[in-house]
C-alpha cells in the first residue's frame, strides 16, 4: 500500500505502539485485500462482545488500555456494538460471574480507549445514520448493509481489531465497498410477492443471501411493489448479511444508488437473475419450522428493535400473558423511551422482559440454553435462527404475532 | 508422479503441514463452531461433528458476521484451533481475523479448491512462497 507520511510516521512508532500495531494491522489487511492506499474514515463501530473476545482478546485489550492517555486514545468517534449481558437481568437469563467479570474488564477497557460504549446494533436509527458517499469503519454486519444499501454510505466488514485500528488511526486500507468498481450489482433477483412482515422481509433477505454465496456478490432486487419502511429493510438487510455475508444490496426505484436498473448494471451486460416468490420465503420458514410443535422461549432481537417494533410488540400482547419466557431486546438509546412512553410497562405486564444493550446471540447462547433448558426458539428474526443452530437451538422463524400467541400458549406452535 | 499443487491470489502467515478437512461449504467460526469443544456444531454444516483442531481447513467461501475477526484469536490462545483455513473465497473478517491472530490463510484459486483437495489429504500450505499455494503431498 501507498503510505502518506503521516502514516509511515504511524507505522514507525512516532505515536506510540498502539497506534504503530493498528497501522500495521491495517496493512496486512488491505495488503491481502488489494487496497492501493488508506481512506479517511468518519466513524468506526466495534463488535467486541466477549463471548467472541474470551479471557485472551480482553487480556488483549487490557494492556492496551494501560498506555499512557496520548498513546490510547481513538481519533474519530468510535461506537460499540451490542455488550454480551444487561446487566440488570443477567441473573434471569442465568449468566455466570465470570461472564459479568469479563463484561465489566471489557467495558473498562474500551472506556480508557476513548470508545463510547453505545452498545448498539441499530445505530442508523438511533446515533447518527451515515450519509450517501461517507466513508465508516463499521463493526456489525447489519450495520454495514444497511448503512451501505439504505443510506449510501460505504464500508466493508470491519471485525473488532480492524474496526478498533481505524479508530486509532482515523482512516481503512480502501477496499472493497470504499471503490466504485465493487458497488455495482453482480445478479439480479425479481421479486413476484413483496414481503408482508418483518419475518418476510428476513426471510427474502435469507435467500437472497444464500444466492449470493460471498461478500464481493451485490443482489439488485426489482419487483418491489411498495416503499420497505426502515424496519423491513433493517431485517432484510442483516438476513443478506448472515446469509451470505453481503454487504451492499440495491433495490430498484428504492436505495439511493439504484433509481433505475441501468444505475448498477454495467452497461451491455446481462446479470443471472433469480425469481423468488411467495412459496419460496414460505418454505425457508418451513424449514426451520420442521418437526418443532413448542418453543421454550421466544426472542425479538437480531437487530435490536426499534422503538417502532416495541410499541408493535407492546399492542399485540396487551391483554395477554405469555406463560414461557419472551424477551425483546433493544438499545440503550431506545429503552429509556420505551420506558418514558410506557411500552416496557406493557410489555412486561404481560410477562414479557425488554432487555438493554445486549443481543440474544452475543450472550453467551449456549450457555445460556443449557442453563435455563431452553432448546427450541421462536423469533421473528431470520438472522437469529441463522445463527443458533450452530448454539445447539432448534429455532423457528415465525410473525412477531405468531411468536407472541405461541409465548400466551405455552409455547405451542399452531 | 507429480504432485498436485494450486496458487493462491493472496496468503498470509506461516507455512504448515497437515491433514485436510475438506467440504463444499463456507465459514464461520460464530455460525458454525463448537468452539469449546472443537468441531462443528451446525447441524446444516457439511462438516458437522468433525474435530477441526490441528487440521488444514478447506472450504469454499467466508460466512457470517464479525466475530471470527475475535474468535481466530481466542481459539489461538487456548490452543483449539485449526492449523490453516484455506478458502475459494474470503471476506474481510477472515483477513482481519488471520491478521490478529498470526494464523495462516490462502485464498483465491483457480479451481474449486474444495473439489481440488481431498477430505483427509496430507497438505502442505506455503503462504510465504513467491507463489502461495497448498499442495498435495
Amino acid at each position: 500500500m501507498r503510505l502518506s507520511g503521516e502514516e509511515k510516521a504511524i507505522h514507525a512508532g512516532e505515536f506510540g505502539p498502539l497506534r504503530q500495531w493498528a497501522i500495521g494491522h491495517q496493512i496486512k489487511v488491505g495488503d491481502y485485500l488489494g487496497a492501493e492506499d488508506f481512506v479517511a474514515v468518519g466513524q468506526a463501530h466495534i463488535m467486541a462482545d466477549t463471548e467472541s473476545l474470551g479471557a485472551a482478546g480482553v487480556e488483549w485489550l487490557e494492556r492496551w488500555a494501560a498506555l499512557p492517555r496520548d498513546q490510547r486514545l481513538v481519533r474519530i468517534p468510535t461506537i460499540t456494538d451490542p455488550r454480551g449481558t444487561d446487566f440488570a437481568y443477567a441473573a434471569r437469563l442465568k449468566q455466570l460471574p465470570w461472564m459479568l467479570d469479563l463484561e465489566r474488564r471489557t467495558i473498562a477497557a474500551l472506556e480508557a480507549l476513548g470508545v463510547l460504549m453505545t452498545d448498539t446494533c441499530i445505530n442508523y436509527q438511533t446515533i447518527m445514520p451515515p450519509v450517501r458517499g461517507e466513508h465508516m469503519a463499521y463493526g456489525d454486519t447489519g450495520v454495514v448493509i444497511y448503512s451501505n444499501s439504505v443510506c449510501g454510505a460505504r464500508s466493508n466488514f470491519e471485525g473488532g481489531p480492524s474496526a478498533l485500528s481505524a479508530g486509532l488511526t482515523g482512516r481503512t486500507p480502501r477496499y472493497g465497498y470504499h471503490l466504485d468498481a465493487h458497488r455495482q450489482a453482480t445478479f439480479v433477483v425479481e421479486v413476484s410477492d413483496t414481503p408482508r412482515d418483518l419475518s418476510e422481509w428476513g426471510a427474502l433477505g435469507g435467500i437472497v443471501g444464500r444466492l449470493a454465496g460471498d461478500y464481493w456478490q451485490v443482489p439488485a432486487l426489482v419487483g418491489i411493489e411498495e416503499v420497505p419502511g426502515a424496519d423491513a429493510l433493517k431485517h432484510f438487510g442483516a438476513a443478506a448479511a448472515s446469509f451470505g455475508s453481503v454487504a451492499l444490496f440495491h433495490i430498484v426505484g428504492v436505495t439511493p444508488e439504484a433509481m433505475r436498473i441501468e444505475d448498477v448494471v454495467p452497461a451491455g451486460q446481462t446479470l443471472k437473475t433469480h425469481e423468488v416468490g411467495a412459496a419460496d420465503l414460505h418454505a425457508l420458514q418451513a424449514h426451520y419450522m420442521k418437526d418443532i410443535g413448542t418453543v421454550d422461549v421466544v426472542v425479538f432481537s437480531a437487530p435490536q428493535l426499534s422503538l417502532i417494533e416495541l410499541q408493535m410488540l407492546a399492542g399485540m400482547l396487551d391483554g395477554r400473558r405469555a406463560t414461557i419466557p419472551l424477551f425483546a431486546v433493544t438499545s440503550p438509546q431506545v429503552k429509556p423511551d420505551a420506558d418514558r412512553l410506557g411500552l416496557t410497562a406493557r410489555i412486561e405486564q404481560a410477562g414479557g422482559i425488554v432487555l438493554s444493550g445486549m443481543c440474544f446471540y452475543q450472550s453467551y447462547a449456549r450457555e445460556m440454553a443449557e442453563a435455563n433448558g431452553w432448546k427450541r426458539l421462536a423469533t421473528n428474526s431470520a438472522k437469529l435462527v441463522n445463527i443458533l443452530g450452530g448454539y445447539g437451538y432448534r429455532p423457528a422463524l415465525l410473525s412477531m404475532e405468531q411468536c407472541v400467541t405461541a409465548a400466551c400458549a405455552g409455547g405451542k406452535l399452531r | 508422479m507429480s504432485a498436485k499443487i494450486f496458487y493462491a491470489a493472496a496468503a498470509m502467515g506461516r507455512k504448515v503441514q497437515g491433514r485436510a478437512l475438506a467440504a463444499s461449504d463456507g465459514f464461520s467460526a460464530r455460525y458454525d463452531l463448537d468452539r469449546i469443544r472443537g468441531v462443528f456444531s451446525r447441524p446444516e454444516h457439511k462438516l458437522v461433528g468433525e474435530s477441526y483442531n490441528g487440521r488444514i481447513l478447506v472450504l469454499d467461501a467466508a460466512k457470517g458476521g464479525v466475530a471470527t475477526a475475535w474468535m481466530l484469536y481466542e481459539m489461538t490462545a487456548r490452543g483449539i484451533v485449526p492449523a490453516a483455513l484455506v478458502l475459494n473465497r474470503a471476506n474481510p473478517i477472515m483477513v482481519q481475523g488471520a491478521a490478529l491472530a498470526d494464523f495462516t490463510m490462502i485464498s483465491g484459486f483457480d479451481v474449486d479448491i474444495t473439489k481440488a483437495i481431498a477430505n483427509g489429504a496430507e497438505v502442505e500450505v506455503d503462504p510465504t512462497a513467491a507463489r502461495p499455494f497448498i499442495r498435495v503431498l
